[in-house]
Formats: C-alpha cells, structure tokens, sequence
C-alpha cells in the first residue's frame, strides 16, 4: 500500500510542521484501517491461541466483495453513492463474516487439540489457497475504484503554499472506526457473548463446564473478525481505490504487527498499535524511504517482541512449570 | 423421513449451499476494471457446475464416510468421467464456439479439473469400502516400519543415481528432478530446524537468497570459482542465521514464525532495493559456471584450454552440463543426508528433538535452549547457502523474485507435510509437492491453489505428516528384525 | 554433630503482581538426607522449587548451595535455570510429568548427561567423524542410563517411547532422568501423585537406595503423608506462603499448627477455595 495521497507538491517549499501535519493525517487513517485487521488477529489469538494467518485473506475477499457491489451499483456522484457503499457495506460483511466461520469450521476446528503447528500450517494453506482462488477466479490484475467520495478541507498554516489536507473520506474512515471500535468493547464488556469470549480466553474447558458454548464462541469470535476486516476491505478500497489478489498478505502481516504491538488479546491494544503501526509508516516514508517502509514495520514487530513480548496494552503472562 | 439417504442429501444440500453462497461473488461473477468503467459480468453457467459438482461432492464423500460402497462409487466414477469429458472439450476447444459464457477459461477448467480429482477421490474411497464390505477388518501386524523406510531410502537413492541413464529420460525430466532435488536438499536442510529442533521458520528463504547472493556477487565481482563459493556462501549463511536467530529464538513457535517471516521479507526488499549492492529487481546475470573438477561445459574452449567433451574426447551436447548439474545438487543433497543422519545421533541432535518435545524439561536437565536452538538454526541456515549457490550457478541468474515467502511456504510445507524430521518423507513431500505441479505445467495455474489446498487436507488427515515413524537414535539392544 | 548444610534458603519471597506466594521462608537441607516440604495445596511449595531451580527469580532472598563438588558456594538466585543444573547440579522432576513423549527412555537418559556428552564429543566435531574418544563417552553414558533403568524398573521398556509408558512408569522415568544428571540435590516434586499404595512403596525405597547409596540429598514435595513420614529426615511446613513448622516427622505430626492448617480451625474452612491459588 501506497500513502502518497496527500504529497503532491514537491516543488513548493514545505514546512516542517504542516509537511507533518499531513503524514500524520495520512497515517491516522492507514492506522485506522490496521487497527481494524488487527482485531481479528487479537481476539482469535486470546481466544484460541493461534495466529489466524489466513486473516489477511479474509480481509482481501471483504475488499474484492465490497468493490463488487460499488461495481453493480454503477458508478456516479449522484445520491445512489451512499446506497451503494451501504450496500457495500453490508454484503461485504454479511459473505465475509460466513467466510470467516466456514474457515473456522473447515480449517482450524478440527485440529484444535492437535499439535499447534498442525493448525498454523493449516492456516498458512488455507492463505496460499484463498489467494490463490481469488486470483483465479477474478485474474492476477489489479482492480481499480476511481474516487468516490471526494471533498475535504484544506487548511493553511501561515502564509505558506503547501496545503495540508484533510479528505472527507479520511474523516469517515476515522469515524467509521472509532464508532466500531466502540460497538465492540461494548459488546464484549456488557454482552452474554462477550462474558462468553472472557471465559473461553481464560480457560476453555472451564468455560464449557459452566455450560459456555465454546465452538459457538470461537466460531463468532471469527466471524466478528471477518466482519471488522470487511470494513477495512471497503475503507482501503476506497482509500487507494487499487486492489489485488496480493493486498492480504503484507496488511496481514502489518496487522498482526499492530495486535502484538497493542498487545495480543487485548482490542484497544490492537487499535492503539494499528495507530502506531500506521503513523510509523507514513512518517518512514514521509521522512526517510517509501521503499523501505516495511522493512520498518518488520523491525518493529522484531523490536516489540524481544523487548516488550506482552505489548503495550497485553498482560504478561507468566510461564507455566 | 430419517434414513441415513435423506440425511446424507440434506447434509450435501446445506453445503452446497454455504459454498454457493461464498462462491457466487467469484466464481459467479466476474470484475473487469480494465478499459472505460469498471463492469461486474456474470458466469453463472461455471457457477452453477461449482454447485452442482459441490453437491455431489459432499454427497458422495458422506456416503462413501458412513460405509456405503455402491452409491459413491457410482457417484465418483460420474464425477471423473464428466470432469475428465469436460477437462478434454475445452482443452480441444470443441466447447468454444458455441457457449460465450466459457469465455473466462480458468474457472471452467479450474471446475472441471475439481471434479475429476474429487471423482476419483470419492470413487477410491467408495471402492475400497464396497470392497471391504463383507470382510471382517484384517488383522493387522504392525510393519516393521524401520527396515520398510530404509529399503525404501535406498531403493529412492538408487534410482536417483540411475535416473539420467535411464531410457527416454529427457532434458525437460533431467532438468525437474534437478529441481526437486534442489527442493529436496531445501527440505533436509529446513528439517533440522523445523523437523528437529521444532523451530518455525517461515524465513527460511533468506538464507537461500543470502547463498545465492553470496555466490553471484563473488562469482561476478572477484570471478571466484564455485567450489570456493560453495564453503564461503555457507558460512555466510550460516552467520546470517547466528545473526537473526539471536535476539528471537527465545519467542514462543508461532511468533517465531512471525518474526522469521519478517526476516525474510526484510532480506527480499534489502535486495530490491539497495541497487548498488544486488542490482536491485534486475537482479544480477552472468553468474559463472561450475567446471567439472576444472573443465568447464563450453562448445568451443579458448585456445590452449581443453572442456570436458574434449578432455574425454566426446562430441560436444549441452545435455552434459544438465547431467552434471544434475549430479551436483544429488551429491549436495546425499551430503546434506548424511550429515542430518549422523548428528541426529550425536547429543546435540537429541537435544534438538528434546527441545522440540519440551522446552522446560530440558532446561530442567541442563540444556542451554539458546545455545542449542542457535546451533540447529545456524546448520540449517548453511545448507540453505550451499543449495543457493547451486541455483545461482545452475540459473546464471538471480533476483530477488526468486525469494518470496511463497518458497518458504512451500518448503515449511514439504518438511510437515513430509512428517517432521523424517528425511524420507520430507523427500517424498518434495516430490508431490515440486516435481508432480513442475511436470505437469499445463496445470501450473492450478498449482498454487491445489498446493493450499493439499496442506490443509494432508494436515487435516494426518496432522503429523505423512512418515510419522520415528526410529530411536540409540538402542539398548539390535532393533528387531 | 550435624552433617555440613548443602543448601540454605534465606528469607525467600516471592510475589506474582499482589500475590505473594511465597513469604520470607527460610529453611535449609543437609547433606545426604531426605527433607520434605509440605503444606495445604496453594501452599507455595512448587513455588520455592521454581526459585531453586532458578525457573522464577525470587522477588528477595538468597540461595545458597554449598556443593562437595566445589569450593565456592553457588548463588541460585543469580543463574540460569539450565546453569543451575550444569554447574550446581541441582535437578528437579515436574509435578505434571515432563519426559520427551516421542523420545525413547534410553534417548531421555541420553539427553540428559547432554552437557557431559557435548563436551565428549567436542562440541559435535569429533561427534561427526567419529572419534574414539566420544565413543568412549557415549558407551559410558549408555552404561549409566542402563543401570538407571534398571534401578527404576523400567528395562522392558528402554526402547520405548516415554509417551507409550504407564503413568507410574513415567514418573521413574522422571526420576531416572533426573539421575543422570549426576545431581547433588534431587529436587522431587509430588513424585508420588496419581501412584497406587504398592507403587508408592517402590518410590519410598528408591528414594532411600538413591540417599543410602549414592549419597545424594533429596528435596521432596509431596502430599501423601504416610510416605512422606516413613522417608523423611526432616519437614518443612508452609501455608500461605510461610513457614509454619519445622523439624523431624514426630514433632512435625503432632505440631498444633500444622494440624490446624491440614483441618482448619473451626471458624474458617478454606481448604477448597485455595485449591487453585498456586501459580
């Protein structure tokens, strides 16, 4: 993924402060998009303790859907925008969430209790496959969405030329997912469900002896995992307008980064490290290198787990003898 | 009505209505963003086959489960031969002419390739059972699976010294089992760390590019012959491995998996991208050729050199070369073999595998785990350099292209799917999982998708591995005959 | 006279966020006899193994181990849990067994005179061309796992894998493992958990061949009184994390608080709710 939207005047003489206020805006809303990823990745990781490394797979067949229904609504500025992306919207994580819980149920269910690796390699074909699949079936291009939703504000500093610049889209990313955010502490804080997905994080068997459905649990964690990626499917769909077969595996990854980051298990962890993982970026490659930028993330992953294995927001675990 | 038909149908109607669900969007549809506007097509004649071959699928699959022979066994043979009917009419193109909706080639073939495999799938299974029906299950005396596996090894060995002699053995043949091999040592190589030691290294890549690199940039800037590459690309390698591995090997499996994962994709966009250095994607050419003990494969030798048809005074085939190359990655390999053979046996291989089975027990007996764990990390990581030396030469050529994670996808594949540590099956995972989707080009687009697929079947059927015997290092008294 | 201290524990805490598991304990064992710990369940007790073994770093305190094999004392707080048994040659057992399930009984022996064999084997150069020398070693170390196994009764099984092995089998093993190791100090904890009374016994003599013969001090956690009383040179008591009694079997028994923390007082009946609070 690229962050260049907002750079477009090299030759103007730029601030420091405003050149900053841009890479930050720009990196708010990829960290935005991360955070959602990485819910998935923190809630199936607390629950199961697995990584869900088709995840990333997940997420591209929610943007691929979401960009499908955009596509059959026809694409004009008129009214019939707000439809189609709430359409969008819905479909996308209506058929992602159900490939979320077929992937549970197929690919990692029947090998709970087995050898950890065995599930983690399971996951890792089910990636290979899925990519594959959709590569397949919809070709090795890429797709592209031109932009949509325009309009912004555009703010001045001083009587300096460069223009730093807010899009609405930007805004709606960043609210779509405060507002998600929120719908889901609440829901695992006050719900039955929620009591549920507690219980089985600390002890499964425990929880199944009081009578929590623990397959039905898992099974939900994964689909309201499916559903947050589906959002951020659409949002980066949106956002950059290109996507491929491939945009899984590196978000994937980055995802991920960002729930270790926050600290695994924990969902304002993931969203915290989502920020981070995101303003890194566009300030790596606001600053220093576009080409290197993931190379960056890398090393934050590394660095966070030698030095902070528990994340910012996890609680440490301490090893069982 | 409650007979397990009935139940077996509804069964096989809700799958395949959960998978229509999910395939409509893809296979259903299709998305063309090229040209003016982006437009949404449809392909419901391909969608409705994926249904159908769904349900009889499942339908067949939960029969042939519940012990029914006859039903699946016809229903599977039908599959195959409309599978391999269908597979025949697009590849003659017979079908083309008329259905437009055929257009998008891939998920018509992709269907139809499905249905035969699962076909003939069902219809084994089936058989066996129609046959068995009537027997009682036989008593079954445990092979001697020790002695079984070591015929096996060798009657495999064997064959491969023989292979290139063989008659009607062609350049195309020679040039694939080059590559198995090639994946073959990979494996053996991945297999102490992840057979072994029980480290998941989805990096293992790196150290192949870091071999390749080695050899390229040495072979080109100082023009250093392959055999004195070969040691230092290893030990470049295997440092590399000392490096990485240091700060991360105390993670837990699967964050090592992780963070190997990012090793590797660091070393890929470091060689993208530091083009003074590697030459960036363009990679870099004219890598030197290994001679035969001196005598380089060249049609016309410089004045005053001999080559090797000379020197042997035969005429001059490019074939040698590939045989040689050949020979080469077998004699790599059997070395790889016969070292991960004998240090299994030496207390640094048991301390491998007993920190694969418990960390904590063996830091309660004393095993330094980093030492060790570093130790299996850096010899695989060596092995990874000597085999990217040898695809350097072999290829003349490298990129970083040819270090994707997808590599150490498939080679984490071929050591689990092989049965972690065992050296004959990681040989026969490679072939399955290399040589079967190599020969078979016509399917290439396939390949990656049924690769997927096949681990999450093998896993899900034996989620040890293929070989999961295991022989003790070390016995008390002579293993019984 | 007393026979010289092996190992002295000063002031031991340990504390997990709040909890403190394990409270200013101090006691000591000495050479060549048989202590005990025990206590309630959530006593404490595997958390005093833990910090010996050097698995947990104690919050505060100090261990000391005085080994006839070495001039100096060693400080186990201050080293690595595999250190520990390398150089202290302090070796424990697991109360959830251990073995590597896959591994043969003779490779679980093998593994652990690991150190010992590294160096036979030149840190697996000799090893790979096949020096005398580690041939030698190797053989010897055979020689010595054999007559583990024999010693723990588990010679039809020797080729087996541990994983395959009965229960109470697999708790020998644990011990005949732990004896390869060439300890000093045998730390035992809840060897013999899940055991039948007979099965027991064979433990009880075991444990006093290893002291008798071969001179090693044991360290045991266990809940089973009567073995506990019949082996024993002298107990330690802990409830709650503290120290509550000590001193031979006889006192121990008839000590009012330690009777009183096995059947409660009459106002306070907690013996189930503690069941889970060890760490």
């Amino acid at each position: 993924m690229n962050d260049e939207s907002g750079r477009d005047s090299g030759r103007i003489r730029i601030r420091v402060m405003d050149y900053f206020a841009q890479q930050f805006i720009n990196g708010v809303s990829l960290g935005a998009i991360y955070g959602l990823i990485a819910i998935g990745y923190t809630m199936v990781y607390g629950i199961i303790g697995m990584i869900n490394f088709a995840h990333g797979e997940i997420y591209m067949i929610g943007a691929f859907i979401a960009l499908m229904v955009v596509v059959a609504f026809g694409i004009s500025e008129g009214g019939l925008v707000v439809l189609a992306l709430l359409s969008a919207l819905l479909v996308s994580m209506a058929l992602t969430s159900l490939y979320g819980w077929v992937l549970e149920r197929v690919a990692y269910r029947p090998l709970r209790g087995t050898q950890r690796l065995a599930a983690l390699i399971s996951a890792i074909g089910m990636s290979i496959a899925l990519q594959n699949y959709v590569q397949l079936t919809q070709g090795a291009r890429v797709k592209t969405l031109p932009p949509i939703i325009r309009g912004g504000f555009e703010f001045q500093f001083g009587n300096t030329e460069f223009i730093v610049r807010l899009s609405t889209l930007q805004i709606l990313i960043v609210v779509v997912t405060l507002a998600l955010m929120a719908i889901f502490a609440l829901l695992i804080a006050k719900t039955a469900l929620g009591r549920a997905q507690r219980a089985c994080q600390q002890d499964q068997s425990m929880a199944a002896l009081l009578g929590v459905n623990v397959d039905r649990t898992i099974s939900l964690t994964f689909v309201m995992g499916a559903a947050l990626a589906s959002v951020a499917g659409l949002m980066v769909t949106l956002y950059y307008g290109v996507i491929d077969f491939f945009v899984g595996f590196i978000a994937g990854v980055k995802a991920f980064t960002a729930a270790v980051l926050g600290g695994i298990g924990s969902i304002p962890g993931a969203m915290l490290g989502g920020l981070l993982i995101g303003l890194t970026e566009a300030m790596w490659s606001g600053y220093f290198s576009i080409e290197y930028k993931d190379v960056a993330t890398f090393s934050i992953l590394v660095i966070v787990l030698i030095f902070l294995p528990t994340g910012i927001l996890g609680t440490p675990e301490v090893e069982k003898v | 009505m409650n007979s397990p038909h009935a139940a077996s149908l509804r069964d096989a109607a809700l799958v395949a209505g959960i998978a229509g669900i999910l395939a409509f969007p893809f296979v259903g549809l299709l998305l063309t963003t090229e040209g003016t506007a982006p437009t949404l097509s449809t392909r419901f004649p391909e969608f409705a086959g994926a249904v159908v071959v769904i349900f009889f699928g499942r339908l067949g699959v939960s029969a042939a489960r519940r012990g029914q022979g006859l039903l699946p066994l016809v229903l599977g043979l039908a599959m195959a031969v409309g599978g391999a009917l269908s597979l025949v009419v697009e590849a003659t193109g017979l079908g083309a002419s008329g259905a437009a909706a055929w257009h998008a080639f891939v998920p018509g073939t992709f269907l139809s390739t499905v249905a035969c495999a699962g076909g003939i799938a069902i219809a084994g299974l089936a058989g066996r059972n129609y046959l068995m029906q009537d027997r009682k299950p036989a008593e079954r005396t445990p092979l001697p699976m020790g002695q079984l596996l070591l015929w096996l090894g060798i009657a495999l060995a064997g064959f491969a010294i023989l292979l290139p002699l063989l008659p009607g053995v062609d350049r195309r043949l020679i040039d694939v089992a080059t590559l198995v091999l090639t994946y073959v040592m990979l494996g053996w190589g991945l297999n102490i760390v992840v057979g072994l030691a029980g480290l998941l290294d989805l990096g293992y890549v790196a150290f192949y590019a870091v071999g390749a690199y080695s050899y390229a940039l040495l072979s080109v800037t100082f023009g250093w012959s392959f055999w004195v590459c070969l040691p230092v690309a290893g030990t470049l390698a295997a440092l590399f491995g000392i490096l990485l591995g240091f700060p991360v090997l105390r993670l837990r499996g699967d964050y090592l998996a992780i963070v190997t994962l990012g090793f590797g994709e660091m070393i890929r966009i470091i060689l993208l991208n530091w083009y003074d250095f590697t030459n960036g994607p363009d990679g870099i050419t004219n890598i030197g050729r290994p001679s035969f003990f001196g005598l380089p494969f060249k049609s016309e030798p410089e004045q005053g050199t001999e080559s090797f048809h000379t020197f042997f005074g035969v005429t001059y085939d490019p074939v040698h070369r590939l045989i040689f190359m050949y020979y080469l990655i077998l004699a790599l390999a059997f070395v790889t073999n016969a070292f991960t053979l004998r240090i299994r046996r030496l207390p640094i291989g048991r301390a491998w595998e007993a920190l694969r089975e418990d960390e904590i027990a063996c830091r309660s007996l004393g095993v330094n785990p980093r030492n060790t764990k570093l130790s299996a990390f850096a010899i695989g990581a060596m092995f990874a350099g000597f085999a990217g030396s040898f695809f350097a030469t072999r290829q003349g050529f490298v990129s970083p292209e040819s270090f994707t994670f997808i590599e150490s996808a498939i080679l984490v594949a071929i050591v689990v799917l092989g049965g972690m540590g065992s050296q004959i099956g990681v040989a026969v995972a490679a072939i399955i999982l290399v040589g079967l989707p190599e020969y078979f080009r016509e399917l290439q687009e396939y390949r990656m998708l049924a690769f997927g697929m096949g681990m999450v079947l093998i896993m899900l059927w034996r989620p040890g591995g293929l070989l999961t015997h295991r022989e003790p290092t070390i016995r008390t008294r002579p293993a019984p005959a | 006279m007393n026979p010289p201290t092996l190992l002295s524990v000063e002031h031991l805490t340990m504390r997990f966020g709040g909890l403190i598991a394990v409270d200013d304990v101090s006691f000591s064992v000495e050479q060549g006899a048989i202590h005990a710990l025990i206590g309630p369940n959530g006593a404490g007790k595997t958390t005093v193994f833990n910090c010996l073994t050097g698995f947990y770093k104690p919050s505060v305190g100090r261990i000391t181990l005085h080994s006839p094999e070495s001039r100096t004392p060693f400080l186990l707080e201050q080293m690595d849990d595999y250190r520990i048994v390398r150089e202290a040659k302090v070796v424990r057992t697991f109360q959830n067994i251990r073995t590597f399930p896959k591994m043969s009984v003779l490779e679980n022996l093998m593994v652990a005179q690991h150190n010992h064999l590294m160096r036979a084997s030149g840190w697996t150069f000799l090893g790979l061309i096949g020096a005398p020398s580690f041939r030698h070693a190797e053989a010897e170390s055979v020689e010595r796992a054999e007559y583990w196994i024999g010693r723990t009764g588990l010679a039809d099984y020797a080729d087996t894998e541990a994983g395959a092995l009965p229960y109470g089998e697999q708790r020998r093993l644990e011990i005949a493992r732990a004896m390869c190791c060439d300890p000093v100090l045998l730390c035992l904890d809840e060897p013999a958990a899940g055991l039948n009374p007979s099965e027991t016994e064979e433990l009880s003599e075991l444990i006093g061949y290893i002291r008798d013969h071969h001179h090693i001090s044991v360290l045991l956690i266990e809940h089973d009184m009567s073995m506990v009383m019949g082996v024993s040179d002298h107990i330690v008591v802990l409830d709650y994390g503290q120290k509550i009694a000590e001193g031979a079997p006889e006192a121990v028994r008839n000590d009012p608080a330690v009777v009183q923390a096995y059947l409660g007082s009459d106002d306070e009946d907690e013996a189930g709710e503690r069941a889970d609070s060890t760490p």
